[in-house]
C-alpha cells in the first residue's frame, strides 16, 4: 500500500468533496422548504390538498433515488427544450426526492404539537397560517431535529449517486483518480473513511439532540 | 414536449427478456440479501445488548462502521477493493466464480442493511419491560435462553412494521447494484432507454416493479401485523 497516491492528488479530492457539500446543502435547504408546504398539506382537512400531497410523497418513497435521477435526465431535456447543466438536474432530482422523506419528517413533527395548541393559537386570533408558522412549526422542529439530522446524513450519502450520472462528486473524483493511478485499494479505503468520519459526526450529533 | 408514446416496445425483444430479467434479478437479490441480513441483524443487534463489554464493543463497531458509509461507496469497496486483498490463490477463485456481481452485490447490500436492522432490532429490545428478562432468568433460563426463547420471539412481533420497511428499504437500494454490473430492473430500464430513446416507457416499467411491491408489501404487513399482535399491547385493530 503506498498513500501517497492520496496526498498528490489531495487538491482534485476535496475539490470533489467541495462539490458533494454542495449538492448536499443545496438539496436539504431547497427540499425542506418545499416538504414544509408538503407536509402541511398531508394533515390539511381538505381532501382536494391532502390527497395530492399524499400521492406524491408515496410516489416518490416508493422509488429509489438512482431511478428518480433517471428519470429527471430523461424528462428534463424533453420538458424544457434544453439541457441543463448536470448539477441542476442532479439538483431537482435531489430536491423533488428528499422533499417526499423531510415532508413525511415534518408531518410526525406537526403531529407531535398538541391540537390543543393549534386551538389555543386560533382563539387568540390568529389565522390558520399564522398559527402553522408562529406556533407549530417551530415547536415542531424542535421534536423533530434529531431525525432532521440523520435524514441530512442520508442526504450526504445520497449525493454518492450523483457518480452515477457521471457528475464530479467526490466518489466520482475518488473513482478517476483510482483508473489514473491504479490504486483503487488506497483510493476507496481513503474515500469510505472520509464518507464514515463525516456521516459518523453527524449521527452523533442526533444522537446528542435526541438525548437533550 | 412532443413525445410519442409507443408502449408495445416494451413487449418487444429484445426489451421484454431485459424486463423479465430484471425484475428477477431485483427480487432474488432483495429476498436473499434480506434473508441474510435478517439473521446477521438479528445476531448483532442482540450482542448490542449483551451482559459483556466486548461483544457489546463489537456490536457498536460493526452498526456505526456499516451505517456511515454509503452503500454506493461499500458496493465499489467490495467489488474493486476485496478481490485484491485477498491472498493470490483466493483471489484467482474468486474472479472464476460465475456472477461474481450478483455476489458481491449480495454480500454488499446484506451488511449494510444488516446494521440497520441491527439498530431496529436494538430498538425493539430496548422496549421490552424489563420484568421480561427478570422473570426469564428467575425461572432458571441462561442469557442465551432468554434471548432466544423470550425476548427476540417479543421483540420481533414488536418490531415486523420495521423489518418490513427494511425488505422494501433493500428492495430500492438493489438498484445501486447497477453499477457493478448486476442486471436488475433499473439497470435494464437504463439499458432500454440507451438503445430506442424511449425513456418514459422504459422507466415505467421499472417504478411500476417498485410501486407494485411496496403496496403489495404494506397490504401484506399491515395484515400480518394484524395476525400477529400481542394483545394487551396498543396497536391498530
Amino acid at each position: 500500500m503506498d498513500f501517497s497516491v492520496i496526498s498528490d492528488n489531495i487538491e482534485f479530492l476535496m475539490l470533489g468533496l467541495m462539490r458533494s457539500f454542495q449538492l448536499a446543502v443545496f438539496t436539504i435547504v431547497f427540499s425542506l422548504t418545499i416538504a414544509c408546504f408538503i407536509a402541511i398539506g398531508r394533515v390539511s382537512s381538505r381532501r382536494a390538498i391532502r390527497y395530492p400531497s399524499a400521492i406524491f410523497v408515496n410516489l416518490l418513497r416508493s422509488n429509489p433515488l438512482i431511478l428518480i435521477v433517471f428519470w429527471f435526465f430523461f424528462l428534463v431535456p424533453l420538458i424544457t427544450g434544453k439541457t441543463l447543466p448536470e448539477f441542476h438536474t442532479v439538483l431537482i432530482a435531489f430536491v423533488v426526492f428528499f422533499a417526499a422523506y423531510f415532508a413525511e419528517i415534518v408531518r410526525s413533527g406537526i403531529q407531535s404539537v398538541g391540537a390543543s395548541q393549534v386551538k389555543a393559537a386560533l382563539s387568540t386570533g390568529l389565522t390558520y397560517s399564522q398559527s402553522m408558522r408562529l406556533i407549530v412549526l417551530p415547536q415542531a422542529f424542535r421534536n423533530m431535529l434529531p431525525a432532521l439530522v440523520t435524514e441530512c446524513v442520508i442526504v450526504f450519502q445520497g449525493t454518492t449517486i450523483a457518480y452515477v450520472i457521471g457528475m464530479r462528486e467526490f466518489l466520482h473524483s475518488t473513482s478517476l483518480v483510482a483508473e489514473r493511478t491504479v490504486r483503487p485499494v488506497e483510493l476507496y479505503l481513503f474515500a469510505a473513511l472520509v464518507y464514515l468520519v463525516i456521516c459518523f459526526a453527524g449521527t452523533r450529533l442526533a444522537l446528542f439532540l435526541e438525548k437533550k | 414536449m412532443n413525445y410519442e408514446f409507443d408502449w408495445s416496445l416494451l413487449l418487444q425483444e429484445p426489451n421484454w427478456g431485459w424486463v423479465i430479467e430484471g425484475i428477477s434479478n431485483t427480487v432474488q437479490l432483495s429476498l436473499m440479501a434480506w434473508g441474510l441480513a435478517l439473521v446477521i441483524g438479528i445476531f448483532i443487534g442482540t450482542i448490542r445488548m449483551a451482559k459483556s463489554r466486548v461483544l457489546r464493543l463489537v456490536g457498536t463497531t460493526y452498526v456505526e462502521i456499516f451505517r456511515n458509509i454509503p452503500l454506493l461507496v461499500q458496493l465499489f469497496l467490495w467489488f474493486f477493493v476485496f478481490p485484491l486483498l485477498l491472498p493470490d490463490d483466493f483471489m484467482r477463485a474468486w474472479n472464476r466464480l460465475d456472477g461474481v456481481p450478483f455476489l458481491t452485490a449480495l454480500i454488499g447490500l446484506s451488511l449494510f442493511t444488516a446494521a440497520r436492522i441491527a439498530e431496529q432490532i436494538r430498538s425493539g429490545i430496548s422496549s421490552i419491560p424489563k420484568g421480561q428478562f427478570l422473570a426469564a432468568y428467575s425461572t432458571g433460563l441462561t442469557e442465551v435462553q432468554t434471548f432466544r426463547h423470550v425476548i427476540i420471539p417479543y421483540a420481533f412481533r414488536v418490531m415486523i412494521p420495521a423489518i418490513a420497511s427494511e425488505f422494501l428499504t433493500i428492495f430500492k437500494n438493489s438498484a445501486l447494484t447497477l453499477t457493478i454490473g448486476v442486471a436488475e430492473i433499473t439497470g435494464a430500464a437504463k439499458t432500454i432507454e440507451a438503445y430506442t430513446f424511449r425513456g418514459i416507457e422504459a422507466y415505467s416499467a421499472a417504478s411500476l416493479t417498485y410501486m407494485l411491491t411496496t403496496a403489495s408489501v404494506v397490504i401484506f404487513m399491515g395484515w400480518l401485523e394484524h395476525v400477529l399482535r400481542i394483545p394487551g399491547l396498543i396497536g391498530k385493530r
